[in-house]
This record gives C-alpha cells, structure tokens and sequence, in this order.
C-alpha cells in the first residue's frame, strides 16, 4: 500500500523571509491518480510544486516524489518526473521534429528511441504536415498538446503540468484532457494545477490551497457533499472567500 | 560494477551535451538579428576604423627651413617634391617660422637642413635633417616620418652606389603637440577587443536571459541536466564563434590594413582565448542579475561597451586621465587585454612581459565565474 503512494508530503514549508508561501502542507498523490491541485493566484502553488520537482529547497518538512527525498536527491527527481510550465515552453524557432530530439537528449534517450517516439508522437498528434515547420508557426493549441506529449517523452512516473490550459479554447481543452486520461490510464501519475473549475471535476482527487496551506482534500464527489455545493466552482468560491 | 558504468554514464551526458550545443547553433543561424551582430559587425567595425584611420597619405603639404642652400638639399628637396605623397607648400628661411606655419596649420611638416649639409656630408660623412611634424594627428605625423624617411634612405642608397665609405643622412625627427603618439595602431587591438568583449558578454546574457524570459530556462532545470552543465552548454557556441571572429580580425587587420603581428600567434590566440572567457564569464554574471533580454543587453552595452570604449585606453590614452578615473580603469578587463594585445602585436614580445596582464585577467574571470556560481544559486534557492 505504502508503495503506491508516488508523491508524499508532510509539513512542507517554504518561507521567503517573514512571508509563508508555502505553510506546512502535507498530502499524498496515489500510483495513476491525476491530482489537482488547485488555488487562487498567489495561493502558493507554484511555490509548492517548485519544491517537488526538486528546483526550490524547502524551508522545513518532508517530501519524496517518485520514492526520492526532495532535499537529498532531486536530481533523481528529475529523471523521473515531466514538467509541463504554465507558459509555453517549447522553441519557437525549432522545428517540431528538433523540439522532439532536442528534449529526448536531454533526457537521455537513445537516437533510435528519440526516432521512434518521435514518429509516434507526430502521427499521434496528427502532426505529419508541419513536422518540419519551425514551433512558432503552429497554432497555441497545437503547441500545448506537443508540449504535453514532449515531457512525456522519457516515460515519467509522474507527470507535473502547472496550468496547463490557459489560454486555450474548449474543444482543445477537451482534447487535452483525453490526452491526460490516457497517460493516466497508462500509469502516468499527474499532477495538475488549473483555474478551471470544470476540470477539477475530471480529477480523481482534489486539494485546495488557500493562502499557503491547503484547506481542502477529496475527490470532487465528497468535496461538494462536505461543502453543500452545486459545482466544483461553489466549493472554491466558499473556500477562497473564507 | 561501479567502473563499467562511469564510461556509459559519461558517454551519454556527452551526447546530451552535444544535442544541447547543436541546438544552440539552431537558435543563432535562425535569428538574423544576432548573425548580423556575429559576423556583420566585426567586419563592419574593423573596415570601419581602418579606412577612418588609414595610413595612406596623399600630397600633405609641407615646408622647407634650407639652412645649407648646396646641391644634396636641393636634391632631397626635388625628390620630395617630385613624389606624390608631397606638396612643397612653403620655403622659410627663420626656425621661428616653424612655430607659426604650424600654428596657422598651413603645413603638416617641416623639413629643416642644417647648415653647410653639402660639405658636413663630404667631410664628415654624416649630415642631419629635421623633420618636424604636427601631430596633433599622430596617425598621420608617424606616416609622414616614415615616408619621408624612406625617401631619406633611397637617396642614401643612390648616393652610396660607388663609395667605399658611406654617407650617411641622419632624420631627426621630431613630432610637436603629441610627441608620444599614443593612439597609433591602437585601433585594431582597441576593435578587436570590442568585438570580443560585445560577441562574449552581450550574446550569451541575451541568449540565457531569453531561456529565463520564455520559460525554457524552468524546463531546462528540471530536466536531468545539472545547472552547470545548462550554462556551459550556452556558453561553447559563443566560444567558437568569438574564435572565429578574432581570427578574422586579425586576418583582416594583417591582410587589408598592414597591422604587424611582431609576437607569437599562437600567444596571441591564447590570450584571446582567455579574454572570450572572461568576457563569457561576465555575460552569465549579467543574465543573473538581469531578468529580460532588454535588460541584458542595456546592461551589456552600459555597463561593458562604454567603459571599454572610454576606459580602456582604446581611444582616450589612459595616462591623461584624472587620477581617480585611472584607478577605475584598472578594474575593466579590456584595459588589461589591450595592453596584452599591443604588447604581441607591435612589440613582439612574449609570456615573460605580460604575464602579470595575464595573471590579472585570469583573477577577474576566476572571480566573476565565481560570483555567477553564487548569484545563480540564491536564484535558484
């Protein structure tokens, strides 16, 4: 049962002089779950996720993601987490293709690795036509779909995406989101953020983050029995508003 | 167990690495922007300062003090006449007329025989000219001198042909207004350290800020390549390519302007290298203290460009600056390449003379990768 658990954190805080961004949170995120994350802006998740994927030291507490402690080892971490940024974060003046390559070596991937999942992202995505088009020319949906499958490249335990879908239309988003059910199927723990209510529906479990700590925890289901809400979105609202 | 995986393990950070570079050549060749600042301006600036400073010289009026009146003054006069790099403009008969022909600026030169020139040549096998120059234009005093000069030893040459004991006519030369002519070939050294210094800092602090203004920059941190190893990355393209642009300096200033090379090249190429890398160093130190592109270059052109434009010794000689802007002059890295730069190039002389130049540039870069380790651990904190 122990092993299940991917992401564990107890009482991780980070302080940034006397200001608390991050104050004691401690959670669990199970084997193939998609976890979301969510919070009003300022709320500390950033803070919080920066601290997992091992690039910001923790003020105190514990946490180890992928069975590796944040503090000792995060370049372990590293090797076996995705990360997906709230802005966009592929090269623009690289082709589809170089992106592709460029981000299997760094992770190491063998030529005849990158090659094959390279061609299987492309045919996946329905990329054929512009595989050779630099990034910046593409639409921002497509862009955000091929980041998505990008940080999946190296087959993460877990995969963290911070907003991934600002900015993107409805039916991109839709699409988007099968793209996260089907990792998650495949094994893949997620980890998102979001400020859309509607997709913290799709979740299997749910925290909120109010000021720095996270008030709330549970599947979308039981959070709007406990909170008497109609929507994901009451609950956030009668959260964030005190 | 553990031997066997070192080398696989170094293989593949080497592939890593050679992908990340590869994709750094990407991101120059496809901007336009910073191929042209790469390669255009180099070559702009060094065509630039040659032919702004050039040291052709064509029909520079001068003035004649004919203390000796004989046949070889008349001679040298006719010869000097009769090239194309001079016209005669005046015949004085007083030294006092040198001071004003100078002053109303009539004449760049004045050649000044003594007296009895003919016969002291006869006699004592030895006669002496003075050439006076006005070199308030010490690029063109010095060039006068030397053509004159030349002029001096071709009749020399003729005169002697069938003598046993040579005459000789002994040119004093004598510039007025800026008798140490500071700012001789000092264009090439001053461009080239420029350029270096412009290609080194100011691309890789835009090129690593533009990762942090993206986002990449998070990407990449959070990938399996280590910080460093991101930085170096970055930084070995602007190395090859600062190399490059160094050798076509030189190549342009040796095979276009004449610039001498006395000392050693591959000397010269090492040092170069060692300023590419303080330059380089000082490019991180920016991108970590700056958070976008325009930042960064502001910083790079403020901070970096003007000192060494100013401070340098490039193109205000250092030792007639007031005393506190000299010592501030000792802490911009150009001064000390400069100094490295003419002492290979026009003096000729090797490690044993400018090692404590060496020494300093070294300390600097020493320090200010030091000081980028530092900044961008509290970043990363």
């Amino acid at each position: 049962m122990k092993n299940n658990k991917v992401i564990q954190v107890e009482g991780l805080t980070k302080m940034f002089g006397d200001f608390t961004a991050v104050d004691a949170i401690t959670f669990d995120v199970k084997k193939g779950e998609i976890f979301g994350f969510l919070g009003a802006n300022g709320a500390g998740k950033t803070t919080a996720i920066k601290m997992l994927i091992g690039i910001s030291n923790p003020t105190s507490g514990k946490a180890t993601v992928a069975g590796f402690d944040v503090l000792t080892n995060p370049n372990d971490i590293k090797r076996n987490i995705g990360y997906m940024s709230q802005r966009f974060a592929l090269y623009d003046d690289l082709t589809v293709k170089e992106n592709i390559t460029f981000f299997g070596g760094i992770y190491g991937l063998s030529r005849k690795r990158i090659k094959e999942k390279s061609e299987a992202l492309i045919e996946e995505l329905g990329l054929e036509n512009v595989a050779s088009q630099l990034v910046g020319s593409l639409p921002l949906g497509w862009k955000q779909k091929l980041s998505f499958s990008v940080s999946l490249i190296h087959d993460p335990k877990i995969v963290f995406l911070d907003e991934p879908t600002g900015g993107v239309d409805p039916i991109t988003r839709r699409q988007f989101w099968e793209m996260i059910y089907k990792a998650a199927n495949q094994g893949t723990t997620v980890f998102v953020t979001t400020h859309y209510m509607d997709e913290a529906e799709y979740c299997d479990r749910v925290s909120i983050m109010v000021d720095g700590r996270i008030e709330a925890l549970d599947t979308p289901k039981k959070l709007k029995e406990q909170f008497q809400a109609e929507s994901m979105n009451d609950v956030f609202l009668k959260l964030a508003r005190g | 167990m553990k031997i066997k995986e070192i080398p696989a393990f170094a293989g593949s950070e080497m592939k890593r690495f050679i992908g990340f570079i590869k994709k750094e050549f990407y991101h120059i060749f496809r901007d336009r922007r910073s191929l042209f600042i790469l390669f255009g301006m180099p070559i702009a600036q060094i065509l630039l300062f040659g032919f702004a400073i050039t040291n052709e010289i064509n029909n520079v009026d001068i003035a004649i003090l004919d203390h000796s009146k004989d046949n070889t003054t008349e001679e040298i006069i006719n010869k000097i006449a009769a090239s194309k790099y001079f016209s005669i403009k005046q015949l004085i008969t007083r030294e006092a007329d040198i001071a004003s022909v100078f002053q109303k600026g009539q004449v760049k030169a004045v050649l000044n025989f003594e007296k009895d020139f003919s016969k002291n040549l006869i006699k004592d096998h030895k006669a002496t000219i003075q050439v006076i120059t006005d070199a308030t234009d010490p690029n063109t005093a010095n060039t006068i001198t030397n053509y004159i000069n030349a002029i001096l030893q071709q009749y020399q040459k003729e005169l002697n042909k069938d003598i046993t004991i040579a005459y000789q006519i002994i040119p004093q030369t004598r510039m007025v207004y800026n008798p140490e002519l500071k700012s001789v070939y000092m264009f090439v050294p001053g461009v080239m350290t420029i350029i270096l210094m412009l290609v080194s800092a100011m691309m890789t602090s835009i090129s690593i800020t533009r990762e942090k203004e993206l986002g990449t920059m998070e990407i990449l941190l959070v990938s399996p390549l280590r910080p460093f190893q991101v930085i170096i990355g970055k930084v070995v393209p602007y190395i090859f390519l600062s190399i490059i642009n160094a050798i076509v300096i030189v190549m342009l200033s040796i095979f276009i302007f004449n610039m001498p090379v006395q000392g050693s090249l591959i000397l010269l190429g090492l040092e170069s290298v060692l300023f590419i890398i303080t330059s380089l160093a000082l490019g991180i130190l920016i991108s970590t203290i700056s958070a976008t592109q325009q930042t960064a270059m502001m910083i790079s052109l403020m901070g970096l460009m003007l000192p060494v434009i100013l401070l340098s010794g490039f193109i205000f000689p250092i030792s007639s600056m007031p005393m506190p802007l000299q010592i501030i002059s000792n802490i911009i890295p150009a001064k000390w390449f400069i100094i490295i730069l003419k002492a290979i190039m026009l003096k000729g002389v090797g490690m044993q003379f400018i090692w404590k130049e060496t020494l300093i540039l070294l300390g600097m870069t020493v320090f200010f990768i030091a000081l980028s380790v530092k900044k961008y651990k509290i970043r990363l904190e």
